[in-house]
Formats: structure tokens, sequence, C-alpha cells
């Protein structure tokens, strides 16, 4: 479910938010318009505005636990554990945390990831939020659902701060809602139209005039 | 070793009740702490990935600075800046992009922990040549018999704890 249309329609902290991701094309791979979130946390009012609204949607739902998804998801979910009196659990990539630690595999294009979670990180019952920056296919937030519940607790809700087309329209994953800041920012194809022509411009006066 | 430091981080949840209400010894001293960083006057606050990345943005969000993450290699998508550093076995790197940061900014830089001072010191590195100033660097532990800190070119390090 996105905020605009759970009560924060005409906030315009989200347009600030949108308005600060970049979009950087072909990144990782050709094709992918990478929605880049290292500009938000840049922007010190704009990060703020972000972990505000957060804060408020949670602060009443007698959450417990805020878990953070590496990497990008810790920095946003610490802030939002101190701010609502939670503990901050990570959720990492195999083979970082030191100690027991439960696995949980997931599907990606091509292979497989794994995410893992200390042995003992949550209670049995304990009220759950997850954070990442950016939900897909669901893939890695379905498994971090599936490691919490594995463990005993209880997923209240994940929250994301970018929803792609690939979620758009399903509030629920794997029967849990999904709460999405802004949809994915549209590079300025207008501005790069322009620039390209004033471009190609310039190279033809200077080669006349050469 | 139970310095004052101690109180502050093991609850970092004390540094938000005490802005609120400023009752115990322990809520001082984290206000304390916040204060010290405030006092350096920060414009910003980088974190090393990835535990960097824990302690960093709360500390960023409290005192006012941009947030700036320092990435493992091919993490940051656009141009960056690289450098490496030498591990027990091998090598590293650390990347941040171009443009995170304008020339003459006042940088802090977060991580978990400080042990040989290799990555602090590849930090440095980087945002120096990128033209920030680097203030401070922060770290919850430090383990001295490594003797980190002499790899920092005498750039202060605020340390909460020792680990023996």
């Amino acid at each position: 479910m996105f905020a605009a249309e759970n009560g924060l329609s005409g906030d315009p902290r989200l347009q600030g938010i949108y308005e600060a991701i970049r979009v950087v094309p072909n990144f990782p791979k050709p094709g992918i318009m990478f929605q880049d979130i290292t500009s938000l946390v840049s922007n010190h009012r704009v990060f703020k505005d972000t972990i505000d609204i957060l804060v408020d949607r949670y602060k009443n739902m007698g959450i417990s636990v805020v878990a953070g998804v590496e990497a990008r998801g810790f920095i946003f979910a610490p802030a939002i554990a101190l701010e609502i009196g939670a503990k901050f659990i990570p959720l990492r990539k195999a083979g970082k945390l030191p100690g027991a630690v439960i696995s949980e595999s997931y599907e990606l294009e091509y292979g497989n990831d794994c995410l893992e979670m200390h042995v003992g990180a949550v209670n049995i019952g304990e009220r759950v939020l997850v954070i990442d920056d950016l939900v897909a296919t669901g893939g890695t937030l379905s498994a971090a659902i599936r490691l919490l519940e594995r463990a005993g607790a209880e997923v209240v809700e994940c929250a994301c701060i970018i929803g792609l087309p690939e979620v758009e329209g399903r509030n629920r994953l794997d029967g849990k809602p999904v709460y999405i800041l802004v949809e994915p920012r549209q590079q300025n194809y207008v501005v790069w139209y322009i620039t390209l022509r004033s471009s190609l411009v310039l190279t033809f006066f200077i080669c006349c005039n050469a | 070793m139970r310095s004052r430091a101690h109180w502050c981080w093991f609850s970092l949840s004390y540094v938000m009740i005490l802005l609120k209400r400023r009752s115990s010894i322990a809520e001082t001293r984290c206000l304390l702490y916040l204060e010290h960083m405030i006092f350096k006057e920060s414009n910003m606050t980088t974190g090393i990935e990835a535990r960097g990345f824990i302690f960093g943005p709360p500390i960023a969000l409290a005192i006012g600075a941009k947030f700036v993450p320092l990435r493992k290699p091919k993490k940051l998508p656009g141009e960056v800046f690289r450098q490496e550093y030498d591990l027990e076995y091998g090598s590293d790197c650390l990347e941040m992009h171009v443009g995170a940061l304008a020339s003459g900014e006042r940088a802090l830089v977060v991580d978990d922990l400080i042990a040989t001072g290799g990555t602090l010191c590849a930090a440095m590195k980087l945002l120096e040549c990128a033209g920030a100033e680097v203030v401070e660097c922060a770290c919850v532990i430090e383990i001295p018999a490594l003797k980190g800190r002499e790899r920092l070119n005498g750039k202060p390090v605020y340390v909460l704890v020792d680990s023996q």
C-alpha cells in the first residue's frame, strides 16, 4: 500500500522524498534504472521526513523489534527503532553474523541468495517491523518474513521507501502488509533530450569552425 | 572499562529519552556525547559499510548533518572515488560517490570498531581526496593492542569502550 493512498495524500514530504531519489541508468546491469537512495540520505531534511513518516505510522503499534535488511535497510531501520523504543536487529547476507544463526534462502533472477539472523535475536511473540530501501519482486522481504516467523516472531508489517511496479497493486506479501512511501523516480527525459541536443549542436559548431 | 562513554552507547535510546527528560546520570552522559558531536560542527557523517550504517545515520539525523555511505566496491551506482587498503591477507577497497560532498565540508567518520585502523585510514584518505576535512573518527569499540590510532596521522578517534 502506498503512503499517498493511506492517509498521506497531498503530503508535501512525499514529493520531497520522490525528488530526492537519483536514477542511475544501466546499473548494476544494462536495462536497469537503479533507484539510488544515497541522494535522499544526504539531504538531512528529506532523510528526517522519511524517518518521521515511518515513526508516526509505527510508534503506537506495539512494535518491539525493527529488522533491517543488509545493507541499505541498515540506514533507515536503526533510526526508526530508536524513535519508537524498539530494538534493532540486522538481517545479513551469509557468513557475516558471528555465532549461531538461522538462514533462509531465496531466489534471485539468476541463482540464489541467503539471509541470516542471530539465534535468540527475537523472542517468541515479539511484534516486528521489517525495513528495506526498496521492494521489487518481494523475494528479499519474503525471506525476511520467513526467517522471523521461524524464530517465533510476528511480522506486523514491511516498510520500504520505494516500491517497483512488480509490487504495485499487491497490498500484501506472504500475507503481510507492505507500506511504501513512493513509486520509482522517473528519469527526466526532457532534460536528457535537451542536454543531448545541445551537445550535438555544440559539436557541429566546433567542427565547422575548426 | 566502565567509562562514561560505556553508559552512552549501551543504550543509544537514552539519547532520545534525554531530549525529553534529563533525569539520570546515564542520560546526562549521553547528552554529553551528543553535544560533543554537535560541538565539532560536522556537516556530514559518513558510515562504513555495513556496521557503520547502523550508527552513522542516527548521529547524522540528531546533529543535522547529511549521511554519506562509504561502500565496498561496485555497490554504489554512478561515478565514485576509490581507495584501496591492505588487509592481513590481500587488500580491499572503499568507494564514495563523486559529488557526495563539497570541498571544505567537515566530516565525521563512524564505524563500529577500530582494530588495525586500515579501514578508517582508507575512509579518511577517500574523504580528504574529495576535499573534505575529517574532524574526527568515532567508533563504539577499540582493540588497543592493534594500535589502530597510529595509522590515522594524528586524527582524533572517539571510542566508547575498549576490548581487552
